[in-house]
C-alpha cells in the first residue's frame, strides 16, 4: 500500500497530468488509498486525508463517501480535524443528505465548548447547512449564546440566528429581545450581525416590524456617528467608515419607513446628510448613496429629499463608470412609474446609453427607454429606436420589435407614421417580430383606407428589394392582393408611384411563391393574393389560372387544397368569383389589451430564444374563407395570464354561413368580458375562477392560479369534486409549476355539464410543494359567476 | 448572497461556496453557466449581470474571476466591495496572494472566507479583526500539533513516515 502522499504533494501530481485520463487516473489512485485510509483506525493524518478528499470534490469528482469520515473528524476532540471535518461537513454534506443529522450532536456539544474557536466553528457550520430540523433543535443554545459575553461568538450567533430564522420562521419570536439589546453594542461585528437579524425578522413579521419602528432613533444614531466620525482605522475603506454597515443600516431603516410617516420623518435629517455628506468619487462611496437612494425612494420621504435622490440618480448616470450607470439605470426603471416626471428629465442621457458598447448597459438603457416613451416625445424616441433596432444585439431584437410596436400602438401620431413605423421594423427585424404582427398590421391597413395606394406602393417596393423576411412578405402579398388594382393604375398621392404592368405584378407574385426561403404560410398568402387579382386585373387571368391549377398538384396539403377550391372557383362557380374576391370590409379591432401585450420584463441570458412561443399563424382554408389568409385567434401565452377564454381577434369567418351569405354576416361577434372571480388566497397562492356558458346545461370553467411568493412553486395540481349528478371533466393544465412572483400562471379548464339543473357547488382541492414542503388545501365554491346571464 | 464562486480563465474552480441549499446537479448548472457567462464578457464591460432571478457579479483579479450570486434586494455596489475585501484578506494572509496559494492552500481560503461571511451576509467588517481570528485560530491548531509531537515516542513519529521535527 502505497505511503499516503501529502496534500500539496497531490495537488502537485494531479496539475501536472497532461490529460484529463492521466488526471482521472491520479485521482482514482489517490481516492483509493483515501478510503483505504478512513477504513485504518485513528492514525494522525486524517485531517490531511479528508482535506485530499475536498480538493478533489472541487475538481468535480464524486466524493460522497467521505461524508461519514466527516462525521468522524467533528467528533474528534482535536482542534485541527475538527476544523477539516467542520469544512467538509460544509462541503459534502446538505440538508437532504441522511448523514447531515448526525452532527446534530456533535454541534450541540462543541457549542458548549470553552473555546471560542471550536464554538465558531459549529456555529459556522450550522448556519452553512443546517436543516430546519437541527434548526429548531440547536435554536436555544444559540439564544443563549447571543447574550453571552463574548462579541466575537455574539456576532457568529446573530448570524447564524438569521439563518435559523429563514429556515423556520417561527423561531424568529424566540431571537427578538436579545437581537433588541445586541443594537448597543460597540463593536461593529456585533451590532453588524444584529442589523441584520433585525431585518430578517421585520421582514418576515409585520408585528415584529411594528416593536422594532421603536429602534429608529437609535440606528439614526449609530449612523450618525459613522459618518461624522473622524478617521478609524480598523473599518475605514477610502475615507467611508465601515460601509458595510452604513449600507446595511440604510436598508433596515427602509424597511422600517416603509408606509409610515412618523419613523420616515425621523431619518429624513439622516438621510439627507448621508447624501450630500458621502464622497462619491469612489465607488464604496457611491454604494452607500446607491442604498441611500433607494432607502429614500422607498420611504415617505418629503419632496426635497426626493429630488436630491432622483439628482443623485442622474448625476450617476453622468458617470464614467459602466456600473454605476447600471444600477442608476436600474433604479430609475423602479421609479418610472410614480415618479415618471423627474426621470424624463434624464431622457437624453438615456437614450445615449442605447449606443454604449456594453450589453448589459444596453438592456437596460432598452428597457427604460420603452418606458419612457410618451405622447409628447414619441417621434423622436422612435428614431433613436429605430436606429437602436438596426444594430443592437440579437438577443435584444425581439424585445425591441415588441416595445417598438407597443409604443406605436398607443402614441403613434398618426396612421401614416404608425404603417410606416411598423415596415420599417419589419424590414429591419422582419425575422424577429412575433406572428401576430402580421394581422394586426393587415387590419391596421385596412382601416386606413385612405392609405392604401400608399400602403400598396411601399410594400411593393419593398419586396422587390427583399423576400426574405416571411411577415413582411406575407403582409406585401396580402396588400398586393387586396389593392392591387391601385398598384396598376400607376397614380398616388403620397409616395413616388411604380409603373408596374400586369406581368410584373404576377412575376413578383410567383418569386414567392416559387422561392425557398418562403414559409408554408406565406406560400398560401401568395397563392390567395395570386387569386384574388384575378378580379382586379383585366388582361392575364390565363396566366392566373395556370398558376392556381398548377399548384393543384403541390405537395403540400394546404396549398394544394387552396388551388383545387380557387380552380373550382374559376370553373364551376365563376359567377360567384367578383363577389367572393372583392374588397374586404374593415375589420373591427379588438378592444381589449394591446396587439403585444407583454409587459417589458426582465432581461435573461445572452441564450434566451427570441419571443415567448408562438400559435404559428394558421391560415384556415375553406371555401368560405377567400377573404381573408390572416386571422389568427389570440391564444393567451402564460406571461399574459389572463383568465378569460381565448379571445380571437374578430375575422370575418367566425359567422359560418354559406357561400351565399358572405356578403351578409361578416360583422364579428361581440365578444364580452368574463367575470373572474378570486376562490382561493393563501399563502401567496391565488386562484381565480371564471365561467362560461356553453349551452343549456354546460358550463366551461378556467380557473388559474398564480404565485405571488418569493419562491417557486412546484407540483400544482388541482382537483374538483362537484355534486353527483353534474358530470365533470377535468382538462389537461397548462404546467404544474408556478415560478415566484406571479412571472407566469397556469390555467386549467373544467368542463361541467349540468342536466338536472341542480344549485352548482363545487369542490376544489390544491395541492403544491413550495420550499421543500408539501401543502393541501381545500376550498368550496358555491357560487359561480356569470352564471345568472 | 446566494453564492460565490471563484475560477480561472481556463475554467478550473478554485473555491465554491454555497449559501442556499442546492442539489449537486443544481451546482454543477450554475457553475457551467456562470463560467460561460462571465468568461465570455469582453474586458472593461459591466461588472453586473441578469441570470434567472439573480443578480451576478463578478471581479477579475489577476488570473480569477471571483463571482457572486446576489439577490433582488441586495447592492451590487457593496458586492463589489465585499469581493474586493476578500481578495485583500487573502493578499494579508497568504502575502502577495496568486492563484497558486488559494489552490494550495484551499482550506485556508475557506477559512479565511468562514471568518468574513456567514450565510451570505458579512460577518466581520474589520480587516484587522480578521486577520487576528486567523492567526489565532493557526496558532491553537499549531499548540495542538506540537503537543502531540511532543507527546509521541520517536518510535511513533518514524512509523508516520515524517521523520524528525526540525
Amino acid at each position: 500500500m502505497s505511503p499516503s502522499v501529502p496534500l500539496q504533494e497531490m495537488i502537485r501530481a494531479i496539475r501536472s497530468a497532461r490529460t484529463q485520463c492521466e488526471e482521472r487516473g491520479v485521482i482514482q489512485r489517490e481516492c483509493a488509498a483515501i478510503r483505504a485510509q478512513f477504513r485504518q483506525a485513528d492514525n494522525g493524518g486524517r485531517s490531511h486525508n479528508l482535506a485530499k478528499l475536498l480538493y478533489v470534490h472541487m475538481l468535480g469528482y464524486p466524493a460522497h463517501f467521505g461524508q461519514m469520515e466527516c462525521v468522524r473528524m467533528i467528533a474528534s476532540p482535536r482542534y485541527s480535524e475538527k476544523r477539516v471535518g467542520y469544512l467538509g461537513a460544509m462541503m459534502l454534506l446538505d440538508e437532504k443528505q441522511d448523514a447531515s443529522l448526525l452532527i446534530t450532536n456533535s454541534i450541540k456539544n462543541d457549542l458548549s465548548n470553552s473555546n471560542q474557536y471550536i464554538q465558531s466553528l459549529a456555529l459556522c457550520t450550522l448556519a452553512c447547512m443546517g436543516s430546519a430540523e437541527m434548526c429548531r433543535d440547536l435554536a436555544p443554545e444559540i439564544d443563549r449564546l447571543l447574550r453571552a459575553s463574548n462579541s466575537y461568538i455574539k456576532k457568529k450567533a446573530a448570524l447564524c440566528a438569521v439563518h435559523i430564522v429563514r429556515k423556520v420562521h417561527d423561531l424568529g419570536e424566540l431571537f427578538t429581545k436579545a437581537a433588541r439589546s445586541l443594537l448597543t453594542e460597540k463593536n461593529h461585528g456585533v451590532v453588524h450581525g444584529a442589523v441584520v437579524l433585525i431585518t430578517e425578522l421585520c421582514e418576515r413579521n409585520s408585528e415584529t416590524l411594528e416593536r422594532f419602528r421603536k429602534t429608529v432613533p437609535d440606528l439614526v444614531q449609530i449612523m450618525k456617528g459613522l459618518v461624522i466620525s473622524g478617521y478609524s482605522p480598523d473599518h475605514d475603506v477610502a475615507g467611508i467608515s465601515d460601509p458595510f454597515l452604513q449600507v446595511r443600516i440604510l436598508r433596515l431603516l427602509r424597511i422600517l419607513g416603509r408606509n409610515n410617516e412618523a419613523a420616515s420623518d425621523a431619518m429624513n435629517d439622516l438621510l439627507a446628510q448621508v447624501a450630500t455628506n458621502t464622497d462619491s468619487t469612489k465607488t464604496v462611496g457611491n454604494a452607500v448613496l446607491y442604498e441611500t437612494v433607494l432607502t429614500v425612494l422607498d420611504i415617505k420621504s418629503e419632496s426635497g429629499l426626493r429630488v436630491l435622490a432622483v439628482n443623485i440618480l442622474g448625476r450617476f448616470l453622468l458617470n464614467n463608470d459602466r456600473n454605476i450607470r447600471y444600477i442608476a439605470m436600474t433604479s430609475l426603471q423602479k421609479i418610472v412609474g410614480t415618479d415618471h416626471n423627474a426621470v424624463q428629465r434624464h431622457r437624453g442621457t438615456i437614450v445615449d446609453c442605447l449606443k454604449d458598447q456594453d450589453a448589459s448597459v444596453k438592456r437596460r438603457a432598452l428597457e427604460l427607454s420603452l418606458a419612457l416613451v410618451s405622447a409628447s416625445n414619441i417621434r423622436s424616441m422612435m428614431k433613436e429606436l429605430l436606429s437602436f433596432l438596426s444594430s443592437c444585439p440579437p438577443e435584444l431584437r425581439s424585445q425591441t420589435a415588441s416595445g417598438i410596436f407597443n409604443a406605436a400602438e398607443r402614441y403613434a401620431p398618426s396612421q401614416r407614421w404608425h404603417i410606416d413605423t411598423i415596415l420599417h421594423v419589419l424590414t429591419t427585424a422582419g425575422g424577429d417580430v412575433r406572428d401576430e404582427t402580421v394581422p394586426n398590421l393587415i387590419q391596421l391597413i385596412t382601416n386606413t383606407s385612405e392609405l392604401h395606394c400608399y400602403t400598396v406602393h411601399k410594400l411593393y417596393r419593398a419586396l422587390l428589394s427583399d423576400i426574405s423576411q416571411q411577415p413582411l412578405v406575407q403582409v406585401a402579398c396580402w396588400c398586393i392582393g387586396e389593392y392591387g388594382d391601385l398598384l396598376l393604375t400607376g397614380e398616388c398621392q403620397e409616395t413616388e408611384p411604380v409603373q408596374v404592368t400586369e406581368d410584373y405584378v404576377l412575376d413578383v407574385l410567383e418569386t414567392v411563391l416559387q422561392s425557398h426561403m418562403s414559409s408554408p404560410s406565406t406560400r398560401g398568402f401568395a397563392l390567395t393574393a395570386t387569386m384574388k387579382l384575378s378580379t382586379r386585373i383585366t388582361e392575364n387571368v390565363d396566366r392566373i389560372r395556370s398558376i392556381v391549377s398548377i399548384y393543384g398538384s403541390c405537395i403540400d396539403v394546404e396549398l394544394q387544397q387552396r388551388a383545387v377550391e380557387y380552380n373550382a372557383l374559376f370553373k364551376k362557380y365563376d359567377h360567384m368569383r367578383a363577389a367572393v374576391l372583392e374588397r374586404m370590409p374593415v375589420i373591427e379591432k379588438n378592444s381589449q389589451g394591446h396587439t403585444n401585450g407583454e409587459t417589458i420584463k426582465e432581461s435573461q441570458t445572452v441564450k434566451v430564444k427570441p419571443g415567448e412561443p408562438q400559435q404559428p399563424a394558421n391560415q384556415v382554408c375553406d371555401l368560405l374563407d377567400l377573404l381573408g389568409g390572416s386571422e389568427q385567434p389570440l391564444q393567451p401565452s402564460p406571461a399574459l395570464g389572463s383568465a378569460a377564454p381565448p379571445i380571437p381577434v374578430s375575422t370575418p369567418n367566425t359567422v359560418g354561413g354559406d357561400l351565399l351569405d358572405l356578403l351578409g354576416g361578416l360583422e364579428p361577434t361581440p365578444i364580452t368580458p368574463v367575470a373572474t372571480v378570486t376562490v382561493y388566497e393563501k399563502d401567496g397562492v391565488t386562484v381565480t375562477l371564471s365561467c362560461e356558458k356553453q349551452s343549456d346545461s354546460g358550463l366551461t370553467v378556467t380557473l388559474t392560479a398564480s404565485n405571488s411568493t418569493e419562491s417557486d412553486i412546484r407540483g400544482f395540481t388541482l382537483q374538483a369534486a362537484v355534486p353527483k349528478s353534474v358530470q365533470l371533466h377535468m382538462k389537461a393544465p397548462s404546467g404544474d409549476s408556478l415560478p415566484a412572483r406571479g412571472t407566469a400562471k397556469v390555467t386549467q379548464m373544467v368542463v361541467l355539464n349540468n342536466p338536472n339543473k341542480v344549485n352548482l357547488k363545487m369542490r376544489l382541492r390544491i395541492s403544491y410543494t413550495s420550499q421543500g414542503s408539501a401543502v393541501q388545501d381545500t376550498v368550496q365554491i358555491d357560487s359561480f359567476p356569470g352564471l345568472g346571464q | 448572497m446566494r453564492f460565490l464562486l471563484l475560477f480561472s480563465r481556463q475554467g478550473k474552480l478554485r473555491l465554491q461556496k454555497w449559501f442556499t441549499p442546492l442539489t449537486d446537479r443544481e451546482k454543477k448548472k450554475v457553475i457551467r453557466d456562470m463560467m460561460m457567462l462571465v468568461l465570455a464578457r469582453p474586458p472593461r464591460s459591466c461588472n453586473f449581470l441578469q441570470w434567472r432571478d439573480l443578480k451576478i457579479v463578478y471581479k477579475r483579479y489577476a488570473s480569477l474571476y471571483f463571482c457572486a450570486g446576489l439577490e433582488d434586494k441586495d447592492n451590487e455596489l457593496l458586492a463589489l466591495e465585499v469581493l474586493h475585501r476578500y481578495v485583500e484578506l487573502l493578499d494579508k494572509y497568504f502575502g502577495n496572494v496568486c492563484e497558486l496559494d488559494i489552490i494550495f492552500n484551499f482550506e485556508k481560503a475557506y477559512f479565511i472566507l468562514d471568518e468574513f461571511l456567514m450565510g451570505g451576509e458579512i460577518l466581520e467588517t474589520s480587516k484587522l479583526a480578521v486577520g487576528v481570528s486567523m492567526e489565532e485560530a493557526d496558532t491553537l491548531q499549531e499548540e495542538e500539533k506540537e503537543q502531540e509531537e511532543v507527546g509521541k515516542t520517536d518510535k511513533e513519529r518514524f512509523a508516520c513516515g515524517r521523520g524528525l521535527r526540525e
